[in-house]
């Protein structure tokens, strides 16, 4: 079963010729099957915790350690990271200019999965991935996230998820900036990917409206670079009923 | 008389605007069209037409002091019907399609001993393309072709530019009337090669004309695409794409006369850089004069900046001086490949090369597609293919 184990993480930006320190000793299992929302106020570093594990350059990981199945994942670039088995559904997915969603899906799978899908099979997965998170079929010709709309974005995020069918899935605020609609499709792939139990699913969000949706099996409050708190679903009910206040106060000891 | 319009718009990767002068198309230029080399003073690199052009790499081009006397063979492969004649510097057919706009064009037209002259007759419909292989084995060369169609003929003509040389020509395309000519002109020359050339179209009553410009290779390349229209109804679509690595110094100036009442153009020319010094200029050039009534042109230049160092000028010009008019446009753009895409790509598993390689190939097939001929499709599609494994 595969596990994603994050010891004592301690991440760092450069900002204004300084450096700073982001993520303050995170520690965290995520094993197949399971879902972990991570839930905490602006610029408590949850989606720095995502983009770390994902890879981006601009994070230096200062200490701890980051494996899948106990490979080092920090080692790894981040096109390995992806084809080890992480997926990261972006908050702001980027514009790719010249590159169809079609040949995208298509060329992302091939690396996944080591080998082209073949083109019969391939088509109609695509088609029915689309369909199912109401999307137009015209979609797949445009060029990836050039003129989408957000909700067309988070979509288009989901939809890999489907497709690449990862053992580990972050998503970051998937479920900012979308409406209730595409909110509750957006959430109904992520809980189909989930069903097939070969997914451990990093659900990292602002909001508790998602987890109407989306029922996680923990629940961990992000704040000040560090879970400061982890729970079962009940504790995402204290969130909406008690807010971050809590834990954002001076209270919490580093 | 319509107020004259001038909407230059422009970018640079160093994120400023490139600007054309204040004046018209026509009077920026230091000096009126000739074909002779003596009306031209030699330009000292701050003119209009020179402003982008790094004078010292033209190899003398510019100032008279290239002589020729290098190694450059032009074979010219053609189908049953098809007339191809070495001529000489008098042959009434020559500089039938336009007159030089410059002081190396001009040059050109001054220096060159013979020209070729490939003749398609009335109402003939090639199935083959005729080719013309120039190759370059070194030295200075200066040159003249003339592709002419007879009234309602239809042909493709692919022209190769392969080896090592400075070369400076005009080649003309006079279209018959209701005649269809397809020009592709690959510039594949090695890195060393530089090349100046000044294309010019002559577009019959109804006729139709379609200009692709490939440039790849060469130290310096720099072509003038002139349209102008011999009677109304007449159709040009102008289509480039340009691959400019480290070092190399693609320009391309393309001016449409719209000197005859409905009449339609369409420019597209999409490049690619990446490199220390890799410098693209592109400047698109669109009249639409007084008595060009019903006049329908679009023009649009896009360029994708995949490192650090390179650097794109992109002005289009349009002028119009009739308001009655069917449509005129033009864009411009200039993107980076940048960081974050790369960063998203390989996010999904896609290696850094292979990143690189589909956010080009993208970029070049949506231009590729538009040209309508599979063969020269796929043959163009595979050159980039072939382009961006070496380079990329």
């Amino acid at each position: 079963m595969a596990t994603l184990e994050i010891r004592d993480l301690h991440v760092s930006v450069e900002a204004d010729n300084s450096t700073k320190e982001i993520l303050k000793g995170v520690d965290l299992t995520v094993k197949q099957g399971e879902t972990h929302a991570i839930m905490g106020p602006n610029g408590s570093g949850k989606s720095t915790l995502a983009y770390s594990i994902a890879g981006h350059p601009k994070y230096t990981i200062t200490s701890g350690t980051v494996t899948l199945d106990g490979e080092d994942v920090l080692e790894m670039s981040v096109d390995e990271r992806a084809r080890a088995g992480m997926f990261l559904a972006m908050q702001y997915p980027v514009e790719v200019p010249g590159v169809s969603v079609s040949n995208f899906l298509r060329t992302s799978a091939t690396a996944i999965r080591g080998e082209a899908p073949k083109l019969r099979t391939w088509v109609k997965e695509v088609k029915s991935a689309m369909e199912q998170l109401q999307m137009d079929p015209a979609f797949a010709e445009r060029n990836v996230n050039e003129g989408f709309s957000g909700g067309e974005k988070k979509r288009h995020e989901i939809l890999q998820l489907e497709l690449l069918q990862p053992k580990i899935a972050i998503l970051d605020e998937t479920d900012s900036g979308l409406d209730v609609d595409a909110l509750r499709q957006v959430s109904e792939g992520v809980n189909r990917v989930h069903a097939s139990g070969e997914v451990g699913t990093l659900l990292i969000t602002h909001y508790t409206r998602i987890l109407r949706y989306i029922k996680p099996d923990f629940v961990h409050v992000f704040a000040k670079g560090k879970i400061v708190a982890s729970g079962g679903p009940e504790l995402a009910d204290k969130l909406e009923a008690e807010g971050y206040e809590e834990y954002t106060k001076g209270g919490v000891t580093a | 008389m319509a107020e004259a319009q001038n909407i230059p718009v422009g970018s640079t990767t160093a994120g400023t605007i490139a600007v054309a002068a204040d004046s018209t198309v026509a009077t920026r230029m230091s000096a009126p069209p000739s074909f002779d080399v003596a009306d031209f003073p030699v330009p000292h690199g701050r003119e209009e037409e020179w402003r982008f052009t790094p004078l010292e790499r033209l190899r003398g081009l510019h100032d008279g002091t290239a002589e020729a006397g290098g190694v450059l063979t032009v074979e010219v492969t053609a189908p049953e019907g098809v007339t191809v004649e070495t001529v000489d510097r008098t042959d009434a057919r020559l500089g039938r399609a336009g007159t030089p706009v410059d002081r190396v064009a001009a040059q050109a037209y001054s220096s060159f001993e013979k020209a070729s002259v490939v003749s398609v007759p009335k109402e003939a419909v090639l199935t083959e393309p005729i080719r013309i292989a120039v190759h370059g084995e070194g030295g200075t060369a200066y040159g003249h072709q003339v592709v002419e169609l007879g009234a309602f003929a239809e042909a493709v003509v692919v022209i190769d530019h392969t080896g090592d040389a400075v070369l400076a020509a005009n080649v003309d395309f006079v279209v018959g009337d209701g005649a269809k000519l397809t020009v592709v002109s690959v510039q594949d020359w090695d890195d060393t090669a530089v090349h100046v050339s000044q294309h010019n179209a002559r577009i019959g009553r109804d006729a139709s004309f379609k200009s692709v410009v490939v440039t790849f290779g060469g130290d310096l390349v720099r072509l003038n695409p002139q349209v102008q229209y011999a009677g109304t109804g007449g159709e040009a679509e102008l289509f480039g794409l340009y691959f400019t690595d480290a070092g190399q110094h693609q320009e391309h100036r393309l001016l449409v006369d719209h000197n005859t009442p409905h009449c339609k153009s369409n420019v597209a020319y999409k490049g690619a850089l990446q490199g220390d010094g890799a410098h693209a200029v592109w400047i698109g050039d669109v009249l639409i004069q007084a008595a060009a009534e019903g006049t329908d042109t679009y023009e649009m230049n896009r360029n994708l900046v995949l490192t650090d160092g390179a650097r794109v000028d992109s002005v289009p010009n349009l002028e119009i001086e009739t308001g009655e008019i069917a449509g005129a446009g033009h864009a411009s753009a200039t993107g980076r490949f940048d960081d974050e895409q790369l960063f998203y790509l390989m996010s999904r598993g896609i290696r850094a090369e292979e990143a690189r390689r589909l956010v080009v190939r993208g970029f070049f097939a949506e231009l590729v597609q538009q040209i309508g001929l599979p063969d020269v499709e796929e043959r163009l599609l595979a050159k980039i293919d072939a382009e961006l494994e070496a380079s990329v």
